[in-house]
């Protein structure tokens, strides 16, 4: 009888934890990666495709994946590779091309007015919807949303947009490294 | 010596310069110069810049708003002195980047007029409990904190829950500065009143104003003036020792709290004034004055140090040469352990400034070279917020950013003590300020990659949903055919509107069309000169009548189906219109391409009923196309047979809310339309049916000056209308000519897509009779 009953316990008690697990699986239930997540918050979000993916995201799946080294991103500067080289305990690599991907200042694109012809072709290739415009009128960017990609530069006809740094000014201002003096020998 | 009243409450560190504050605190305030021009920057507060208000050449009096708030986290800037502004530019103002801000430049006028001030009621304002309209005024009077953080006053003054305690900081513990001092000493009543003020609208329990022992003048004129004033209030004197000014500091000495890292001093209960904004809260509401100067410590290498009671934008220059020239290289903006070398002494005052510091080469000798930390803890001895400054130099200057912050680096006030006492005189705090800088720089970096991630996400998302709208369009566009042939079905079989909406509207388009084309037909096939006379082929008008009778009224019964309908379905409807309005432009243009083949057809049978349906195809290229007008005329036609039918019995009224008598006069199924339809309805689909007739018949015309042959239709369409608008029984008499429809039609129907189906029927009718022209031209 004893036998039974334990039997009888330890079925229930499978039923019971199997519902708890079963619950906890699709309640909880992780849709994403979430290691893409953490590669695509260090990224820039230029958006701007040099490191040959269609934008951050996809990068940051194929560096999930393994598919992509972590030298790919010139916007992200040396610091971005130190970072995902941390956050997934591999080694830093300098970038591939031997420096020519330098940090860059941020820069914002801007629309010569008098060459705009309204072509809206810059407008569709901007990834975050940086340009205003319509049809034959002209486009301006809005520079705060600006990330700076240069995927706009090559669509225009007519050449009229440049990158142009963003100065500094008193509220983005940076306190500089402190030089260290070094003392006078002679 | 003065007698401390309670018990002070040391704050841990600090440390004991040379005070140096005897140089400038023995003479009176100045009065100070009046310069040619002023410099005055545009932010001159902690938040967003104002946003001036003035244009170059405007002349301002004293006083005058030139720059308004922008936002809650700002502050309005005022012209200090009357005259005409020369320039509003990028200027370099006192900042330690030496940077151009914008900066309004103002040439005084010599005359120092004041503008007409109104005294602000604070005190009704304050009875009724209005105490934002306090904040608003004083927002409004550009008062910010003048001990040195420049915070808006207004924010500091809207606690919901009465204050414990108010404190009044007086300390000026910085060597060298001594305009609090002078200000205490020589204003103390003004002082008093302006902490009435503050306390009245804190609610506070209790004032206590810090004085540091160095002082002793200040304390007693500040005594004095307290026996007067009405209130409770206390001078507490507290010891010389540097930072006992800092807002934490003071509090801790005053009241013994410690203000804990991230939390503010109001959830403590304690808020923090300093003497000079008490003064300008004074200035601002009881004597309508702006912040448009402010004591200033004039002092180390100039020749006559003291303190001046300046103008806000006054050129540094001109202050200097007040202070009767000097000849150092260097100036301080500030303390001297807290401010910073100015860039030029070009710059205009900002309300800011409270001490100009000629740094003379015997007070200020060359810093000495930087050695090597050699961990000997003075500095964390020294440092009043109980930090470790070494851990924080190594972090920063490792650019060990994260660590720094984990080390609190961001409860370090820059208070300069640990470099003060850093026996290998390393500039600590140069090395927080680049890692303060750094880390703020790397959160708008991070705020932005946020936003731009979510720009590109919804860019992303939109370009789906339009890929699905576009697909959604295309099926829509594909689906007509069987639809239409399943048309002349339904509508034989009297199926009610409601169920055939989809094809109604589509009939209803062709229908418009085909009108506006007979018309077109009729008026080529009749002389314009028998416009308006008997002979107009009846046959014709009746028949066009009729079909714009039919489709007024599948219009109508639309109308009473949709308001039958629940606003679910109406919204769904609304998709299927659009869609619909889409199908039908699509016609149009297929339209345009067969147009001539059609006239040719219309006007070969003028006989045209419901039997055309069996007519066969005149194109093969537009076979299908006429196909499909054909059976929506025959459709129409069954339609119009099937509601008069409807008309006779009430069943038909089905659909009808509105529940209007019938008109005694419904013989006709074009009368009994009213009765069924709001008669705005009604009156926007004749209105819509007379704009196509008034379209098509001008159209006509144009053709018909083309062709000399071509009969008038125009009179038939006038015929048209005004039965129309005589089957309403509302129209006014103007009614008859369609040009006084269509003004009206205008204002009225505010329905677009039938606005699209007649402009449509019009350009279709246009191109078909300037194709008839051509082909009568040729014949």
């Amino acid at each position: 009888m004893s036998f039974l009953l334990a039997l009888a316990v330890m079925a229930i008690l499978a039923l019971v934890l199997g519902a708890i697990l079963g619950f906890a699986a699709i309640k909880y239930k992780v849709d994403e990666d979430p290691l893409v997540d953490k590669i695509d918050a260090i990224l820039p979000q230029t958006q701007c495709g040099q490191c040959g993916f269609p934008g951050c995201k996809p990068y940051a799946t194929a560096i999930a994946n393994e598919e992509a080294e972590i030298n790919k991103c010139p916007p992200g500067g040396e610091d971005g590779i130190r970072k995902l080289a941390d956050l997934l305990g591999k080694d830093f690599v300098p970038f591939d091309d031997g420096g020519a991907s330098a940090e860059k200042a941020r820069s914002v694109a801007i629309i010569r007015e008098d060459t705009c012809i309204g072509c809206t072709l810059c407008i569709q290739a901007c990834p975050v919807d940086a340009i205003v415009g319509a049809a034959k009128h002209l486009h301006t960017v809005i520079e705060s949303e600006c990330t700076g990609c240069e995927l706009c530069i090559a669509p225009c006809p007519v050449d009229c947009i440049d990158i142009v740094p963003v100065g500094e000014n008193v509220n983005t201002w940076k306190w500089r490294y402190p030089i260290i003096q070094l003392k006078k020998v002679a | 010596m003065l007698e401390t009243t309670r018990e002070i409450f040391p704050f841990h560190g600090g440390v004991h310069p040379p005070e140096m504050k005897d140089l400038s605190n023995r003479s009176p305030i100045a009065r100070g110069p009046l310069p040619a021009q002023l410099v005055i920057p545009l932010q001159q507060s902690i938040g967003n810049p104002a946003k001036c208000v003035v244009n170059v050449g405007d002349i301002v009096g004293k006083g005058q708003l030139i720059a308004a708030p922008d936002g809650n986290l700002s502050v309005a800037v005022h012209a200090p002195t009357s005259g005409r502004i020369v320039a509003i530019d990028a200027r370099q103002v006192a900042h330690p980047s030496g940077l151009a801000e914008w900066c309004v430049t103002l040439e005084s006028d010599g005359r120092d007029e004041w503008i007409a001030r109104d005294k602000f009621d604070w005190r009704g304002a304050l009875e009724r409990g209005d105490g934002k309209a306090i904040r608003d005024y004083l927002q409004l009077m550009g008062v910010v904190g003048q001990g040195g953080a420049v915070f808006p006053s207004h924010l500091k003054l809207g606690g919901r829950e009465a204050l414990q305690t108010l404190i009044i900081n007086g300390a000026e513990c910085e060597p060298y500065i001594t305009c609090d001092d002078r200000l205490m000493r020589e204003r103390a009543i003004e002082i008093v009143a302006g902490i009435g003020i503050v306390r009245k609208m804190l609610n506070a329990r209790e004032v206590l104003i810090g004085v540091e022992d160095n002082k002793p003048e200040a304390v007693h004129a500040l005594r004095e003036a307290l026996a007067h004033c009405g209130f409770a209030a206390e001078v507490v004197v507290v010891p010389t020792l540097y930072p006992s000014g800092g807002a934490k500091q003071l509090i801790k000495l005053l009241t013994n709290k410690e203000v804990p890292s991230g939390v503010r001093s109001t959830d403590l209960g304690v808020q923090c004034f300093n003497i000079a904004t008490i003064y300008s809260i004074y200035a601002a509401l009881e004597q309508a004055e702006p912040v448009i100067s402010r004591i200033v410590t004039l002092t180390g290498g100039v020749a006559k140090p003291g303190n001046v009671d300046a103008l806000i934008g006054t050129p540094i220059d001109d202050l200097l040469a007040f202070a009767g020239g000097s000849s150092a290289r260097e100036y301080i903006y500030g303390g001297p352990m807290m401010g910073f070398t100015l860039p030029s002494t070009a710059v205009g005052l900002t309300k800011a400034g409270n001490c100009v510091i000629a740094m003379d080469a015997a007070s200020f000798p060359p810093k000495a070279p930087e050695m090597p930390c050699i961990r000997c803890g003075e500095c964390a001895v020294a440092c009043p917020q109980e930090l470790q400054p070494m851990d924080l130099y190594w972090f920063s200057r490792s650019k060990n950013f994260g660590k720094a912050q984990e080390w609190n680096l961001f409860d370090c006030i820059e208070c300069g003590a640990c470099a003060y006492v850093c026996p290998s005189s390393i500039q600590l705090v140069d090395y927080y300020r680049f890692a303060k800088s750094e880390i703020w720089e790397a959160e708008r970096a991070k705020k932005s990659a946020d936003t731009a991630r979510q720009r590109h996400e919804f860019k992303q998302f939109r370009e789906e949903r339009e890929k699905a709208e576009k697909a959604a369009r295309l099926a829509a566009k594909a689906a007509p055919k069987p639809a239409e042939t399943a048309a002349a079905a339904s509508a034989d079989a009297g199926a009610p509107a409601a169920d055939a909406d989809d094809k109604a509207a589509k009939i209803k388009a062709a229908m418009a069309r085909a009108a506006a084309k007979k018309a077109e037909a009729g008026d080529l096939a009749a002389p314009p000169t028998q416009v308006g006379n008997g002979k107009v082929p009846h046959v014709l008008s009746d028949e066009q009548a009729a079909k714009i009778r039919a489709s007024m009224e599948k219009r109508a019964a639309e109308k009473a189906a949709q308001e039958a309908l629940s606003p679910e379905e109406r919204a769904a409807r609304d998709a299927e219109r659009a869609a619909k309005i889409e199908a039908a432009k699509a016609a149009a243009a297929a339209k345009k391409a067969g147009a001539d083949t059609l006239v040719e057809h219309a006007s070969a049978s003028s006989e045209q009923d419901a039997s055309a349906a069996d007519t066969p195809a005149k194109s093969a290229l537009d076979e299908e196309k006429a196909a499909k007008i054909r059976a929506a005329m025959a459709a129409a036609a069954a339609k119009k047979a099937a509601k008069e039918a409807g008309a006779a019995s009430p069943a038909a009224a089905a659909p009808d809310k509105d529940a209007v008598a019938p008109s005694p006069a419904a013989s006709t199924a074009t009368e009994a339309a009213p009765a069924k339809a709001a008669l705005d309805d009604e009156k926007a689909a004749k209105i819509r049916a007379a704009m196509a007739a008034a379209a098509a018949r001008k159209a006509a015309k144009e053709g018909g000056e083309v062709a000399p042959v071509a009969e008038p239709a125009a009179a038939s369409m006038t015929e048209v209308v005004a039965e129309v608008a005589a089957a309403a029984g509302t129209a006014p008499a103007a009614a008859s000519t369609p040009e006084a429809v269509a003004p009206a039609a205008a204002g009225i129907d505010p329905d677009k897509a039938a606005k699209i189906r007649a402009a449509m029927a019009a350009a279709a009718a246009k191109k078909a009779a300037k194709q008839a022209a051509q082909d009568e031209g040729q014949a």
